[in-house]
């Protein structure tokens, strides 16, 4: 059983031991032009293909004009290059009668994600810590049924949810939103936070306890400034799986709130009239933008993330 | 965990307030700062979920003031063509798309861990569409292959008149289409857990071998494999739980087209409450969804934590 | 209802308020297309000129999820706009029974509203305990056939004048490579075998299923050949050749791409701004050219209860709307531009166009009930999920097609 690899304990390796995973174990490396080897390239470069031909073809028709478009050749780059999709993804493409773009789309995602990303990492990271270093009954079954709830699917727990937020006068903006995003949120981050406190040295928290530290000055002085590794990974984690996403937003922000997957959508699938496939493309590059740059910026934190937030389906 | 708060309690040199503290006190500020976590795992994971079971039983329709009716909610959607549909393309895609995505990861993190030049580039190119929203994947894919100006139609323009790539719009191929999509984006999730998997094998193994003169693709076929099966099992219920929620993806590539023949459960669900204002039919559909992630989700609790106590 | 009762008499007691500052008020409604957008911005226009008050329109296109839910899972959400269009019908009812929706009868009593209506049935879905909550501001008919002049001048031959001229017409079309039936993707199927049951089946049918919810009269001979008919149309049409929205089929029409097309009243407005004329670019046939009667059903505004504590500005907005929306000089402005007909009988309608004179014609021998207005939305739902899947699956005989409409009409309520 010691090689069956939890999720709550290859998270917890992945905290303290990282150095160690980073270097391959394939067997010794050989000349580079062995038959072996390239097998080996042709089948990643093909794959690579896979994975970025999508991206090539999104980039491509974003940039051309629509009788180029029309034409029809996808893998062709564009003969005049021009950024007018671009300007009117952002600006002017409509949903029903609002012809603003996505940019209202995008200023609400930002304030669905921002504040979204800081209660529930906040939230998680406190409870975390109060699971780890101040267990009082029942705390870990709690911590069971977290985890468990992850795995029930959103649309179980959503009617009820609505009810929920209109009793509490919140149904229908922002609030909503990022209460339900902190709700979900709660499980992989509470888990990603636990393991990372249980990995620190307990010798710490007991001088603090002798000194006479309580609760709130233990996180705060002590607890806090040790974890940035673990709250950059949360961040990475929260700010793409915010960002992505689309059930909530559609059900809980509010017509004016929607977020800008919620409008992308909109554009492109209820559009009247000849539709226009540089704006889709363009405005459909525009929404993963924020995603892609967090990853590309984070490198191997976002693979750490996902790795230890493994358990998010 | 007791042998600190013997400790503090020892330092404070005992006394009735000093005690207090002890008992009350300290419990009580841990206890507060865990209460948005009590409260979600008691009104949200348990009431929530216990509420949806309930008014399925009911004949709730536009508000859940309906009246007790059993099984009659379970009974309609079992006779219900469109949510045997959805049920059915779930299988297909959910088993195709577990197979695939085990597969190919495990594929292409072999191949990952053999020394190879580049590798962070590669890994960078695998994992980038899991960064990104369903809605968009959803969207590029649907443009791709699009019949006239996607795919289909370059092809045919090029001279391969008779390339045919129009399953969007057809109906026995839609769910593959579907397929291409979400292993675009999940694959290389798949990929990264099997090579942190990988390489936490142990060393001495892959020497013993070497040794043993055992060749490199039988010992990852024999040896290494299952060793990984812990790896396996939380990558099938990773996977497994995401399938059970697939919604955005046919949101923005099919719309459930053409006909009912890409509908998925989650799209019912959404449907029928929100839409068709029958919520008691909205929620015993959730609920047969609750039961199927149930089903994944119990004999894997069970073979990872039961038998062996709780583990930290 | 306490809560209820209280805005009631808030509102009761400000109606009579000089003090009116302007106010802002929500409108939220699924007019998107270019006809719709153009005529629901009359209703803007009149409101605003009239009362000083500020439209705030919420046009809800698509979001993969459909307008309706997004309004009524607001209104249940607490979270109400000012005001709202919905279909005339049974969509709104328990949100009425729950209170949600404001009192009109006030405001019905007081503009004397049972003078003009054109239909008196109208208001039924209107009305829950002799009380008034919605005022129906049109009436849509999905009946009509839709042809297109420049596909026949191409295969050279008259323009049908009934369905049945229609049909035997498809042969020719298809050997020229025009579509005989344009369609778009997604719920414009859903409307059209109501359609075939008014035209073909006849008003005696349509008002036993519709209506009485006669499970044998879907098991006639005359439903069948309704089925059929629907067959028919399935063999012509192909996921290929579907457009996205009903809009484009307009186009389709106007350029002589596509026949024919079975659609609702409001294509006409699409088709005006496409700059069609009725009788040269294309023909309309009410009732498919072969019954006399219309199934209606339209578009009610709703005027949601509004959370306590609101601007008393809101409220009285919300009355003056409800005023104006059937008010002759609103309803004869929206009406040309949607091209639906309106709830008034005492409006010059000489403006009105080739095709709309037809319905007015057809209008008074009173209106068949149409599944949107006289099903439950439950219900609708399943007749629409079996009329789609019908559509995608030429496995699916005719007799099954029968027996699981049988089946829809016999657990509807």
């Amino acid at each position: 059983m010691t090689t069956t690899a939890t999720v709550s304990s290859s998270a917890q390796t992945e905290a303290t031991d990282v150095k160690s995973r980073v270097d391959p174990r394939g067997p010794r490396p050989k000349p580079f032009f062995t038959p072996r080897k390239i097998i080996i390239y042709s089948i990643l470069f093909f794959a690579c293909l896979y994975f970025l031909f999508p991206l090539y073809v999104m980039i491509v028709t974003s940039f051309k004009t629509m009788p180029e478009i029309r034409w029809g050749n996808i893998f062709a780059p564009p003969i005049e290059w021009t950024g007018e999709a671009w300007t009117k993804a952002w600006t002017s493409a409509c949903t029903g009668l609002t012809c603003q773009g996505l940019s209202p789309g995008f200023w609400n995602s930002v304030k669905i994600t921002v504040p979204s990303t800081i209660v529930s990492i906040f939230i998680a990271a406190i409870n975390g810590y109060a699971l780890i270093n101040w267990r009082f009954k029942g705390s870990e079954i709690f911590f069971s049924i977290l985890i468990f709830g992850s795995f029930i699917p959103y649309q179980v727990m959503l009617y009820p949810l609505v009810m929920l937020t209109r009793e509490m006068g919140i149904f229908g903006s922002l609030w909503a939103v990022i209460l339900i995003h902190t709700i979900f949120g709660m499980p992989i981050l509470t888990l990603l936070f636990r393991n990372y406190f249980a990995a620190l040295p307990v010798e710490l928290f007991k001088a603090a306890r002798v000194d006479g530290a309580g609760f709130w000055r233990i996180f705060f002085e002590i607890m806090l400034p040790m974890s940035l590794p673990i709250f950059v990974v949360a961040l990475i984690l929260q700010i793409t799986g915010i960002w992505n996403d689309f059930l909530f937003g559609v059900v809980f922000a509010g017509t004016q709130n929607y977020p800008m997957t919620v409008q992308l959508n909109n554009i492109v699938n209820s559009a009247q009239g000849s539709p226009e496939y540089n704006v889709n493309m363009a405005a459909t590059i525009l929404t993963g933008l924020v995603p892609l740059i967090v990853y590309f910026v984070s490198g191997r934190l976002f693979v750490r993330g996902i790795a230890a937030g493994a358990v998010k389906g | 965990m007791a042998d600190y708060a013997v400790q503090a309690r020892k330092s404070a040199g005992g006394g009735l307030t000093r005690f207090l503290y002890n008992t009350f006190i300290r419990n009580l500020s841990a206890k507060i700062a865990a209460t948005p976590m009590m409260a979600t795992v008691l009104v949200v994971f348990v009431g929530c979920t216990l509420w949806t079971v309930w008014y399925s039983f009911t004949n709730s329709r536009l508000l859940p003031t309906g009246e007790f009716v059993g099984f009659d909610q379970y009974r309609r959607l079992f006779a219900t063509s469109r949510w045997n549909t959805s049920v059915n393309n779930l299988v297909i895609y959910g088993s195709f798309s577990l197979v695939f995505t085990l597969v190919f990861g495990f594929i292409l993190a072999v191949l990952m861990d053999q020394k190879i030049r580049f590798e962070s580039a590669f890994r960078t190119i695998m994992l980038y569409p899991f960064a990104l929203s369903f809605i968009v994947t959803g969207l590029v894919w649907q443009w791709i292959m699009n019949p006239t100006l996607g795919l289909q139609g370059t092809m045919r323009n090029m001279g391969w008149a008779n390339f045919t790539f129009d399953w969007l719009n057809n109906p026995r191929m839609v769910l593959y289409a579907l397929l291409i999509a979400g292993l675009w984006q999940g694959v290389g999730f798949v990929m990264v857990l099997m090579l942190a998997g990988l390489r936490s094998v142990d060393d001495e193994i892959w020497k013993a071998a070497r040794v043993d003169g055992i060749p490199t693709w039988r010992t990852y076929v024999s040896i290494v494999l299952p060793m990984m099966r812990g790896v396996f099992v939380t990558a099938v219920v990773l996977v497994g739980s995401g399938i059970v929620r697939l919604y955005d993806l046919v949101v923005a590539m099919t719309d459930g087209g053409p006909g009912i023949s890409s509908e998925v459960p989650a799209k019912y669900v959404y449907n029928y409450m929100f839409g068709a204002g029958n919520i008691a039919q909205g929620l015993a559909a959730s609920t047969m969804m609750l039961i199927t992630v149930l089903i994944i989700i119990v004999p894997w609790a069970y073979l990872e934590f039961g038998g062996k106590g709780r583990r930290s | 209802m306490k809560r209820f009762a209280v805005v009631a008499a808030m509102a009761t007691a400000f109606l009579g308020s000089t003090a009116i500052h302007a106010a802002e008020l929500e409108v939220t409604h699924w007019w998107t297309s270019a006809g719709e957008a153009a005529a629901v911005a009359e209703f803007a226009r009149v409101f605003e000129e009239e009362t000083g008050h500020t439209w705030v329109d919420s046009a809800l296109g698509g979001s993969g999820t459909g307008a309706n839910p997004v309004i009524i899972s607001r209104i249940i959400g607490g979270d109400p706009m000012g005001a709202t269009q919905m279909n005339t019908g049974r969509d709104a009812e328990e949100l009425i029974q729950a209170g949600l929706m404001r009192d009109l009868t006030d405001i019905a009593e007081e503009m004397n509203i049972s003078e003009f209506y054109v239909d008196q049935s109208l208001l039924e879905p209107c009305t829950y305990e002799g009380r008034i909550y919605c005022f129906p501001i049109n009436i849509h008919s999905w009946d009509w056939l839709w042809l297109s002049t420049a596909a026949y001048e191409t295969i050279g031959q008259p323009v049908p004048t009934t369905w049945d001229e229609y049909v035997a017409s498809w042969p020719a079309l298809q050997e020229a490579g025009i579509l005989p039936f344009g369609l778009a993707t997604g719920w414009p199927f859903a409307g059209i075998p109501g359609v075939l049951l008014a035209g073909i089946g006849g008003s005696d049918l349509i008002i036993a299923i519709n209506r009485d919810k006669d499970v044998e009269a879907v098991r006639s001979p005359e439903f069948r050949e309704v089925a059929e008919a629907l067959d028919g149309i399935r063999q012509v049409v192909s996921p290929e050749t579907m457009v996205p929205a009903f809009a484009d089929v307009g186009n389709q029409l106007l350029e002589g791409e596509a026949a024919g097309n079975i659609h609702g009243d409001w294509l006409q407005g699409d088709l005006q701004i496409a700059g069609g004329v009725p009788g040269e670019d294309y023909e309309c046939l009410p009732a498919l050219g072969l019954n006399d009667q219309l199934t209606g059903g339209g578009d009610a505004f709703y005027f949601p209860v509004l959370p306590e504590g609101t601007d008393p500005a809101v409220i009285e907005a919300q009355t003056e709307l409800a005023r104006i929306l059937i008010s002759p000089e609103a309803q004869l402005a929206f009406n040309l531009k949607k091209g639906s007909m309106p709830i008034r009988t005492d409006i010059d309608l000489s403006q009105a166009n080739a095709c709309m004179q037809k319905a007015l014609v057809l209008l008074e021998n009173g209106l068949l009930p149409s599944g949107d207005f006289a099903l439950s939305s439950d219900t609708q739902q399943q007749l629409q999920d079996l009329n789609i899947e019908f559509l995608g699956d030429d496995s699916i005989t005719v007799d099954a097609y029968i027996e699981r409409y049988a089946s829809i009409i016999e657990s509807a309520d």
